[in-house]
């Protein structure tokens, strides 16, 4: 084995009560790939953090090049030659390429020296990586890759040898995933070491030369890539066994519960998000629309669920059409059947400082079944959320709790509990497992398909690809606010990373 | 000629202290700390500024006088919204109220004039400065007229308020500092994770702020005025943070905004209790409300989207 790049002894750190590391021992050898994946939670990113000097570790050392370093800030870490590329990029937005690559690291008090000198710099690392963005761009401007481009240049101009990313392809078409992985490959070749941070098996499988494994805050086993399986890996992460498949049979396809016709529908600033889009989705199927974000699919659920207007086009629930454009009425929605999962659960779907029960009635706080006379039937709820938390298997199961304190998916647990408990017809799920650990992913495919069986109709919008293609019994995908295909649920991922990067629209419009 | 050049030279001596505080507020939300106490720390900055040039009789103690509380005020700003990530708002309403209950309370009980500072005079105020040549160009038609008429003749305070402008664009934008600042503004886990402390940057920025807070402070009572009277700001602060969102938190458009402000008050003096056509005669409280008035109509979308710094109003908070 080559000499180490990074060893991490014996770190530990703590958040109050809870142990975000224990006792890691992580040993990372120079010019690799080394993956590192472990559920949400699992303190990847703590870890990772600590080595940046974001935080400080309680106890344990950190050697960098075979000598103990002590790493206080992300400036210690700098100096050391680490670089790290968040998952929530650290740029400026309205500032230009060159502004934020140099920004921390200008040298001296005036910029005007200081912004040749990058600009030249930044033309070598570009001939060295082949990595090209024009400085003067301004970031917002940029697509997120190129966005992501940045942040490498901003390290490697900081000197990094060690460059570590946090969940970078999270963002990315499949397509930009693979120039990513392209440049990382480069970067191996010429004597970096790269620490990749994710919880797609897929990845460490195609690009990762070790990969080391998280579970509730302590490493459990690195392995060489070559000599694991997706299988073992994914064990290792939720600790038993995991389907990674979903099981399902034949849709059985019934009557049109939803139909969508020429919606359009225009975001506050007047662009549109969502044009001229038209389907159905039939009672027992799943209808999945695949897309990069921020292609119209957020629009366009919303739009449907009434909590956004659109500009003109029509929908039927039921056959009986629904309000797109006048007055939003989402309570009158619910009451005729349509249930919404919001893919923001923390800004639409709760209110964080309630308590669990509050949480598991919200929207349909004005049941009858809820209320006793003009007020809040406390009894009933607190069985109706006991109830919910046994059959969801939401943990911790109290229901007293502050929702804030529930992890991630256990909080899209009691979002999915509360919609589909009250046995909608039409359900509307915006990307459920954002966030979401792989075991409770499993859980919640399984009801998604169990909804779908017992006659429901879904539709299904998620940006993780695997998820459409494993759930969807028709595929959608959206490119720049329109449908430019569908496929069924064989559609090969190569074939829907085209669409969603719009090559075939784009023909199609020459 | 004559009134149209006084009610221009009018115009700027009721700007300077709109555009020291507009700058002011702009150094602070620039770096996203949102600053609704530039009346009170202006207030406080008056009346130390009066007290101080009363008691010692000298222009250049009340001006540090007034700098050196208006700094202190915002460095209690930032202990509670930057330290303690206390909201800014509230922080900001109580400096406010602080200022503006003891200066009155300590004016009586140090001068025992009802509120106010002894009248200052001589060496003891700011006095207007002639422009080199003034006097000679005073017949030349026009240009003469505005040079030593409009230009000439006022208080240093008012030439190192305009000369503020372009010092302040170049600190923003041709600086270190000023990118750092910009930033810290806009996306401060950035300037976290590029090595950089927000708590200093975001100190800094405030310091800027008391600094020139207290210049606005020291002008209204040491050299526009002789002497502090209660509530002698009369929401001014309010005015400039209105023209900062006018002139989307840039300098020079900063400067345009406090004087089309700085021109309506002045006017409001002029017109007072003219009769105009057909209207007749105009109270002299719409008339005083007219600059309001305009704020609200200019905020309420005349000026396109006012986009403040991202981070503007938010503390800072590690994220896990």
């Amino acid at each position: 084995m080559a000499e180490a790049a990074i060893e991490l002894i014996g770190i530990n750190k703590s958040f109050g009560a809870v142990r975000a590391n224990r006792d890691i021992h992580l040993e990372i050898p120079r010019g690799t790939i080394h993956g590192i994946i472990g559920e949400n939670g699992a303190g990847k990113s703590t870890l990772m953090s600590i080595l940046y000097g974001f935080y400080q570790a309680d106890s344990g050392e950190i050697r960098v090049g075979g000598k103990p370093t002590a790493i206080k800030t992300p400036n210690d870490a700098i100096a050391v030659g680490i670089g790290m590329v968040h998952q929530h990029f650290m740029l400026v937005e309205n500032f230009t390429v060159l502004e934020n690559i140099i920004l921390g690291a200008e040298g001296e008090a005036l910029l005007k020296t200081s912004i040749a000198k990058a600009r030249s710099e930044l033309e070598r690392l570009e001939r060295e990586y082949g990595l090209e963005v024009n400085p003067d761009a301004v970031i917002e401007e940029l697509p997120v890759g190129l966005q992501q481009r940045v942040e490498i240049l901003k390290a490697l101009y900081r000197g990094a040898e060690i460059l570590i990313l946090d969940e970078p392809t999270g963002v990315l078409t499949p397509a930009e995933a693979d120039h990513l992985f392209r440049i990382l490959k480069q970067l191996k070749d010429q004597g970096k070491t790269v620490v990749l941070i994710t919880h797609k098996l897929r990845e460490i499988m195609a690009i990762t030369d070790n990969v080391s494994v998280m579970r509730q805050g302590t490493m459990v086993a690195t392995r060489e890539t070559k000599k694991t399986t997706v299988e073992e890996l994914a064990e290792l992460m939720v600790g038993r066994r995991v389907l990674l498949r979903v099981e399902k049979g034949e849709a059985k396809a019934g009557e049109f519960k939803l139909s969508v016709k020429n919606l359009t529908v225009k975001d506050s600033r007047g662009v549109t998000m969502v044009d001229d889009v038209s389907f159905d989705v039939r009672a027992g199927e799943i209808v999945g629309i695949a897309g990069v974000a921020g292609n119209g699919q957020s629009e366009l659920i919303e739009a449907i669920a009434g909590v956004r207007r659109a500009i003109s086009g029509s929908v039927m629930l039921d056959g009986k059409p629904i309000d797109v454009i006048g007055v939003a009425d989402p309570g009158e929605l619910r009451d005729r059947g349509l249930a919404h999962v919001p893919e923001d659960r923390h800004h639409v779907g709760l209110v964080l400082a309630f308590e669990e029960n509050e949480n598991s009635i919200l929207g349909y706080h004005d049941d009858p079944k809820y209320l006793k006379g003009p007020f809040l039937n406390i009894e009933a709820i607190m069985a109706d959320a006991k109830d919910k938390i046994e059959k969801y298997d939401i943990r911790p199961g109290n229901p007293k709790l502050k929702t804030a304190n529930f992890s991630g998916g256990n909080q899209q647990k009691i979002v999915l509990a509360r919609e589909m408990e009250q046995d909608p017809g039409v359900l509307i799920v915006g990307q459920p497992t954002r966030g979401v650990d792989v075991g409770a992913i499993e859980f919640i495919h399984k009801r998604l398909i169990a909804m779908r069986d017992a006659g429901k109709a879904v539709l299904l919008v998620s940006v993780e690809l695997d998820e459409i293609r494993s759930l969807s019994d028709r595929i959608l995908v959206m490119f720049a606010g329109r449908v430019v295909g569908e496929r069924g649920p064989d559609a090969t991922e190569g074939e829907l990373g085209l669409l969603m990067a719009g090559v075939e629209h784009k023909e199609a419009a020459e | 000629m004559d009134a149209l050049v006084q009610l221009l030279d009018a115009t700027i001596r009721v700007s300077v202290p709109l555009l020291l505080a507009c700058l002011a507020g702009l150094y602070s939300e620039r770096a996203g700390v949102f600053d609704i106490g530039l009346e009170g720390k202006m207030l406080a900055g008056a009346f130390a500024g009066a007290s101080a040039a009363a008691v010692s009789g000298s222009a250049w103690i009340g001006l540090l006088a007034a700098v050196g509380i208006a700094v202190f005020l915002a460095l209690v700003h930032g202990f509670a919204s930057i330290t303690h990530r206390g909201n800014q708002i509230v922080s900001g309403v109580a400096i406010n109220f602080i200022a503006a209950g003891s200066t009155i309370i300590l004016g009586q009980a140090w001068f025992r004039q009802g509120g106010r500072t002894p009248p200052l005079a001589g060496d003891s105020r700011f006095n207007a400065i002639e422009l080199p040549g003034a006097a000679a160009l005073r017949d030349v038609p026009v240009i003469g007229t505005i040079y030593s008429e409009l230009l000439s003749g006022h208080s240093i305070l008012v030439y190192v308020a305009f000369l503020m402008v372009p010092f302040t664009w170049w600190v923003l934008f041709r600086t270190r500092f000023g990118l750092r600042l910009r930033a810290v503004g806009e996306n401060p886990a950035a300037v976290d994770t590029a090595g950089i402390s927000v708590t200093w940057l975001r100190y800094r920025a405030v310091i800027c702020t008391g600094i020139l807070t207290g210049l606005a402070g020291a002008y209204l009572s040491v050299a526009q005025n002789a002497g502090f009277v209660k509530d002698m700001t009369a929401g001014k602060g309010y005015i400039a943070l209105a023209a900062l969102i006018f002139a989307k938190w840039k300098p020079v458009p900063a400067m345009f905004a406090c004087l089309l402000f700085g021109f309506l008050d002045a006017a409001s003096i002029r017109f007072q209790g003219m009769p105009w056509p057909v209207i007749g005669k105009v109270p002299v409280q719409f008339i005083n409300a007219l600059p309001f008035i305009l704020t609200i109509v200019l905020l309420a979308g005349f000026i396109g989207k006012a986009i403040p710094p991202r981070a503007g109003g938010v503390p800072y908070v590690k994220e896990r």
